[in-house]
């Protein structure tokens, strides 16, 4: 980069800057600096959470910040983790979150191999009406379906969290499925009943095991949902044993609000978890994301 | 089965249209069978966790209901207590406001990255995880954070300010800048939308691009030209789904401000929430959500109505 930038012997100014070789490397030198200073604007926030999650108590509310801790204190974090029953509200989150994975992908893979592979009558009226079910506003359904639940005597269990995905997971899921289903082809079905096989197996056995890589967007899609979800548990669940982290950390906000370490030790610590989840399949978040359109949030 | 079959020309005629046709029939039955089989547990939970419950929430406008008692039958009262009530004006007025101005510049920084990234300089990947990360923070988390950032005393709002040397301000806890505040908060985390743009420029042939260059386009006219009517359907797109999230917006206002300073910051979904969680009045507050539902149903009818004047959709519609 360096030695394009020299000026040749000889050359004038003008002829410098026109050389092609140089306007490409002068925008690219535009482009990084943007990038960066986006880049820094993206993170700020987060770096300053980490560096207010490790300052010694008392100091965290220095002003102006002070970036760096002068003491480094690991322990706030085993302190923010033990001073509410974040092992309790772990334990749901996960119970929550594997559950409803479960659920969402057997369901969603086989309504998707239904709407795409079989032909019924109604068939795209009920996609369409699938599909549609996604611009609902949650508090539409959010009251009756407390009233539901609250029949049921579900109120402050983790069923209302855990039961629904069981039947479908979330439309966009199915849609996903849907068009990957529909990139297999058809030959496939064609060999599995021509070897015996039923409908059912034909899914199991044949076009499941092809869908991995879809079947991982949407395990990474239910997973984030699951494990971020703070509407459901905030309606659904009241006493402490049931809670979930995202209910968690609002308990801990509003118990120790004027400790800001312990409150940023424990955002970072529900953070990290989904970031590394990012950082190990960003192939598929992006995959996720670019096909449906739903950002995670 | 055709009729030069030697299988079916052996068999006494009508006996053989009758099981050819029979066959058929059960086959295509299977297949209807086992598709309805197939959807039949999304089925029931469309019907259980989406009609149902839509159909139960428009019969709840019309009574009057406390959860304790046994709901009471009021007609049109859940209406006439809309029509004069200031809170449910002031957090539609609210929640338009936090749209009007989250929505674009949301969209616009995502653009703006997206477009920048894909250039493809050197480092492009790892510049496009961290912008994306803001996005991925649990909402709950970055809502608890931002509230500390927006501190006037101590938070890295005013530090940024006074970097600039600006005078600290007080964010959260001042009335003409609350909403400011938690649209700043909403631009932060573009990543989402930003990733679907990228996605939608690389589906831009490049062959358009070198076709431009040799007639001698510039950079500005190459995006206004090409990259804008090729990338609409991506626009349109998010336009829609950051309406849509954006009119539902309720975690951060309710882990950050609960609707103030005064009412703020109140906007229709929490005024819901607590209409129907806090309060319990769960005719009115159905009332509120269909208000909601037809909002931004009305919405998108009309943005899809617009769509056709600057949405270019190249073959095949998305």
């Amino acid at each position: 980069m360096i030695r394009a930038l020299a000026a040749r012997p000889g050359e004038t100014l003008t002829s410098f800057l026109s050389r092609q070789s140089v306007r490409t490397r002068l925008s690219h030198l535009t482009m990084h600096l943007l990038l960066l200073a986006i880049t820094a604007t993206a993170l700020l926030p987060m770096v300053y959470m980490v560096s207010t999650s490790l300052k010694p108590e008392g100091t965290e509310y220095e002003f102006p910040i002070r970036w760096i801790p002068e003491r480094i204190v690991w322990e706030n974090y085993p302190k923010a983790f033990t001073s509410v029953r974040t092992l309790v509200f772990l334990k749901n989150t996960l119970l929550i979150t594997a559950l409803s994975l479960v659920g969402g992908l057997l369901s969603a893979s086989l309504a998707a191999y239904g709407f795409a592979r079989l032909r019924f009558p109604g068939r795209s009226v009920l996609f369409i009406l699938m599909l549609s079910t996604l611009m609902l506003p949650y508090f539409v359904t959010m009251i009756p379906l407390f009233i539901l639940f609250r029949t049921l005597g579900w109120i402050n269990t983790l069923y209302p969290l855990i039961v629904p995905a069981f039947f479908g997971g979330s439309p966009l899921y199915i849609f996903l499925l849907r068009q990957f289903f529909l990139t297999l082809p058809t030959e496939l079905d064609d060999a599995a009943k021509i070897d015996g096989a039923g409908f059912f197996r034909t899914w199991w056995s044949v076009l499941v095991p092809l869908t991995k890589p879809a079947l991982a967007t949407v395990a990474i899609l239910s997973l984030v949902h699951h494990w971020n979800e703070f509407v459901g548990p905030l309606i659904f669940l009241n006493t402490e044993n049931n809670f979930t982290l995202a209910l968690g950390i609002r308990l801990f906000r509003d118990q120790y609000t004027t400790f800001l370490n312990y409150t940023m030790a424990y955002s970072t610590m529900m953070t990290v978890p989904i970031l590394t989840v990012f950082f190990l399949f960003q192939k598929y978040f992006i995959r996720g994301i670019s096909m449906t359109g739903l950002t995670g949030r | 089965m055709t009729t030069g079959d030697p299988i079916v020309q052996a068999l006494p005629g009508r006996w053989a249209q009758r099981t050819g046709l029979g066959l058929r029939l059960s086959l295509r039955r299977r297949e209807a069978l086992a598709g309805y089989l197939a959807i039949l547990p999304w089925f029931l939970g469309f019907l259980f966790f989406a009609i149902g419950p839509i159909a139960a929430s428009f019969g709840l406008m019309f009574v009057s209901w406390e959860v304790i008692t046994p709901p009471t039958w009021s007609g049109l009262g859940n209406f006439e207590r809309l029509l004069g009530d200031s809170l449910a004006l002031i957090s539609l007025q609210n929640t338009l406001f936090y749209t009007v101005f989250a929505v674009p510049l949301n969209l616009l920084a995502a653009l703006f990255a997206a477009s920048l990234l894909n250039v493809g300089v050197r480092g492009t990947n790892v510049y496009r995880a961290i912008i994306y990360l803001p996005s991925q923070m649990p909402l709950v988390a970055s809502s608890i954070l931002w509230f500390y950032i927006f501190s006037p005393t101590y938070g890295l709002a005013n530090g940024v300010l006074g970097w600039f040397g600006v005078a600290p301000q007080r964010w959260l806890w001042d009335v003409n800048l609350v909403k400011a505040s938690l649209v700043i908060m909403a631009v932060w985390a573009f990543g989402g939308a930003m990733i679907i743009f990228l996605a939608g420029l690389q589906g831009i042939p490049t062959a358009l691009y070198e076709a431009a260059e040799i007639d001698g386009a510039n950079t500005f006219s190459r995006f206004r030209l090409i990259t804008l009517p090729m990338l609409s359907p991506t626009i349109f797109f998010n336009l829609i789904v950051g309406i849509i999230g954006s009119f539902q917006v309720f975690t951060s206002v309710f882990l950050m401000t609960a609707g103030g300073p005064g009412s703020s910051s109140l906007m229709l979904v929490l005024y819901i929430y607590r209409n129907a969680f806090q309060h319990f009045k769960m005719g009115y507050a159905s009332v509120l959500a269909w208000l909601l539902f037809c909002i931004v149903l009305i919405l998108t009818l009309v943005q899809f109505a617009l769509s056709r004047r600057w949405v270019y959709y190249e073959g095949e519609t998305r």
